[in-house]
């Protein structure tokens, strides 16, 4: 319903697949000297952690992200990470893929629903692009990118009211409505049951601006307090501290959006017993197929016409990224995955318009600029064909 | 209270502000409730199967739109089961089954910095049904006994912000304290009284903190903020004659039983707490009591309503939740 809620759910999205994709890599990698061809080092980590941070921030990209719009379909969505991933010489099979977007998923869908304050949503950005330049502190390039980026969320939204920001965040939960993917570590560290909800604490601080339940104040008719009294329930909450910086720099105080992956910890989601509940279903799009799809195609186009694509051949072999612990793990998720949780990503060449075309687009590895003074949004694809 | 039933939904409730609806016999337990699931309205009758409306106006070039709120207005010739989206609102004849009337919001093609939407649905004035928009109109439809000729009778354009919930007198009101009160995301609240024409009596300024709902009840407003306080106002002057540190997190839904002026209040942090409003007949003072908390686990919960005119029953819906959880006295 927010037409701003785009960037923020891209960009949380996008800084979720970083800290996993980058614990993945940590776990797989191996000391240089020691690396056969086939296996990561060090500076291959970096080096694919800096591509995608790059695909992501593109200027051009993140000027189409922060246009007010509708939110993409699921499937749309994923493609897009989809594309993302894959923007470096780092390959993900269709299993690990799904269990990527589960996890990226099902943590911002977390940090949404435990925000205190919908305005916290912010804070929980700000942390994650902390966290991406802290990834890549060592190119001033791309630090600068994502500089520009959160630059722009500061202009963009620290003037928006609290009613507005909640919009967004209730725009945000009807995208996440009905997933309850169970994630390991979410399980263990006792933030989701079983059953896949969430925890959602009756302790602990109060939001920022929010008095601690408890007391009724009456006033007379001049304006005056005549009478306090009190009431208990079964919560435990506090005042907090002090509230978060939503400063360029600075203690943002919250925690949700922060890093909880270590190499240590491997994470897994559970699929089994995750949808028995009819209601609970993680939700296929059943609405009306989009016909928008023409729009999110222009984006994904611009993305791919803004990259070069390295394609697997020749002396590199294409690093293959396991998120599993082993091959046959992944094999068996693969096999096993619920129909009901399945992406169906978008497969451009299926599309029924201009099939031809958009699979030589797919083909080559450098795509023209769409021309700059096109009509429309939904005239950019087609003048990108024309000018084929 | 304690829990009594709870009633399985065909898809779960979305969080949107006021999210059940409940449509009440006199003295039976309801007769239908209903919640919003993105762009669908579950509903849940007495007889026959549960079922879903769609929200109306995708166009060829739109997707579905989303609905924001559903309620039954309870007009004295007919009631009438409204839907409002991001397109307009939808009007049915009480069990769903009759589209009365669509009338669209006028909606910018390509999407504005500010979203359009409908949200606010009161019954008013004995003919008429007001909707609030996102631009902080609302919208005066006047309703024929019978049949589909609704047209649209008055703009009220006193809110700046985009309207959050509207509610009309359910008791007795005293004199010029207005019969109808609007409410918006600045915390904005308007007093009117309905006619032929609407006038405006009062504002209560907002403060900048959310009113995400409000009820008007012998002439005291009972509204709940994003900041989790309820405050009581004196419809007639504005004053603030109450102020409760309610819940630790936004309030979603507010409801009034008219018969004993029991409040009931649904936030997010999980918690429903039954409230008692009263009047001191010697210093006038409005009095507000708490009586009843109620903890939905793991839960936020989007949407509570009375069930009964005495409130001896209600009714809860939360996000992600596939149920209406019903509790009645202990």
């Amino acid at each position: 319903m927010s037409s701003r809620t785009l960037p923020l759910l891209f960009l949380n999205l996008g800084g979720e697949m970083l800290y996993i994709l980058d614990q993945r890599l940590r776990a797989q990698s191996i000391p240089g000297e020691k690396a056969r061809k086939d296996e990561w080092t060090d500076v291959d980590r970096k080096r694919v952690m800096n591509d995608i941070i790059a695909t992501m921030f593109n200027k051009k990209f993140m000027e189409e992200l922060f246009k007010p719009q509708e939110l993409y379909s699921k499937k749309a969505l994923r493609t897009v990470y989809d594309r993302l991933a894959h923007a470096s010489i780092m390959r993900l099979n269709q299993a690990s893929m799904d269990k990527l977007y589960d996890l990226m998923t099902m943590a911002f869908k977390y940090q949404v629903l435990l925000c205190p304050r919908p305005r916290d949503i912010l804070l929980v950005t700000f942390n994650h692009l902390d966290a991406i330049k802290d990834f890549v502190y060592e190119s001033p390039a791309i630090l600068n990118q994502v500089d520009e980026t959160f630059r722009q969320l500061i202009e963009t939204y620290t003037c928006l009211s609290d009613g507005e920001f909640q919009l967004i965040r209730q725009t945000l939960l009807i995208f996440f409505q009905d997933m309850h993917i169970r994630v390991s570590i979410f399980l263990k560290d006792k933030v989701q049951n079983s059953n896949g909800r969430f925890v959602l604490p009756i302790s602990g601080p109060v939001p920022w601006g929010t008095e601690v339940p408890g007391l009724i104040r009456i006033f007379n008719h001049k304006g005056v307090e005549v009478k306090r009294t009190e009431f208990t329930t079964a919560g435990n909450y506090v005042t907090p501290q002090r509230e978060g910086s939503f400063e360029l720099y600075g203690d943002r105080v919250l925690k949700l959006g922060t890093n909880m992956y270590s190499v240590s910890r491997p994470v897994e989601t559970h699929m089994a017993g995750s949808s028995r509940n009819t209601a609970s279903h993680a939700k296929v799009s059943s609405t009306a197929p989009n016909p928008l799809a023409k729009e999110e195609l222009n984006l994904l186009a611009r993305l791919l016409g803004g990259l070069d694509i390295q394609k697997p051949g020749g002396g590199e072999t294409g690093f293959r990224l396991n998120l599993f612990t082993t091959d046959e793990e992944e094999e068996n998720a693969a096999q096993t995955r619920p129909e009901e949780l399945s992406y169906k990503v978008i497969n451009i060449e299926a599309t029924q318009e201009r099939r031809e075309e958009l699979s030589r687009i797919l083909g080559e590895l450098e795509v023209a600029e769409p021309h700059p003074d096109s009509a429309g949004k939904g005239e950019d694809l087609l003048a990108l064909m024309d000018g084929l | 209270y304690r829990r009594e039933r709870t009633l399985a939904l065909r898809s779960s409730s979305s969080a949107l502000y006021n999210n059940l609806a409940v449509l009440c016999a006199p003295a039976r337990p309801p007769r239908a409730f209903g919640a919003v699931h993105g762009t669908t309205l579950s509903l849940l009758g007495t007889e026959g199967p549960p079922r879903q409306l769609p929200a109306r106006g995708g166009g060829s070039a739109l997707s579905t739109p989303l609905l924001t709120q559903a309620a039954w207005c309870q007009l004295p010739a007919r009631v009438l089961l409204v839907l409002t989206s991001q397109r307009g609102v939808q009007m049915y004849e009480a069990d769903g089954s009759t589209l009365v009337f669509w009338h669209a919001l006028d909606v910018p093609e390509h999407p504005a910095a500010h979203s359009a939407f409908a949200r606010g649905i009161a019954a008013a004035g004995e003919r008429f049904i007001c909707v609030g928009t996102s631009s902080g109109a609302v919208l005066v439809f006047d309703i024929p006994p019978k049949g589909t000729n609704v047209t649209l009778s008055e703009v009220l354009e006193q809110h700046r912000d985009p309207v959050t919930d509207i509610a009309a007198e359910q008791g007795q009101a005293p004199d010029g304290a207005g019969d109808l009160v609007t409410a918006d995301d600045s915390g904005t609240l308007c007093l009117w009284s309905t006619g032929e024409e609407f006038t405006l009596l009062g504002k209560i300024p907002g403060s900048g903190c959310t009113c995400s709902s409000v009820t008007l009840w012998n002439g005291i407003v009972a509204a709940g903020y994003g900041n989790g306080q309820i405050r009581l106002w004196e419809a007639g002057t504005g004053q603030l004659r109450a102020q409760v540190s309610a819940h630790a997190r936004w309030i979603y839904a507010l409801d009034l039983a008219p018969l004993t002026g029991k409040l009931l209040s649904g936030a997010e942090d999980s918690f429903v707490h039954v409230w008692k409003l009263s009047r001191n007949p010697d210093t006038d003072d409005v009095e507000i009591q708490h009586c009843h908390a109620e903890c939905v686990t793991d839960t936020q919960v989007c949407g509570a309503r009375f069930c009964d005119p005495a409130g001896d029953t209600f009714a809860v819906s939360g996000y992600d939740l596939g149920e209406i959880l019903c509790y009645g006295p202990a």
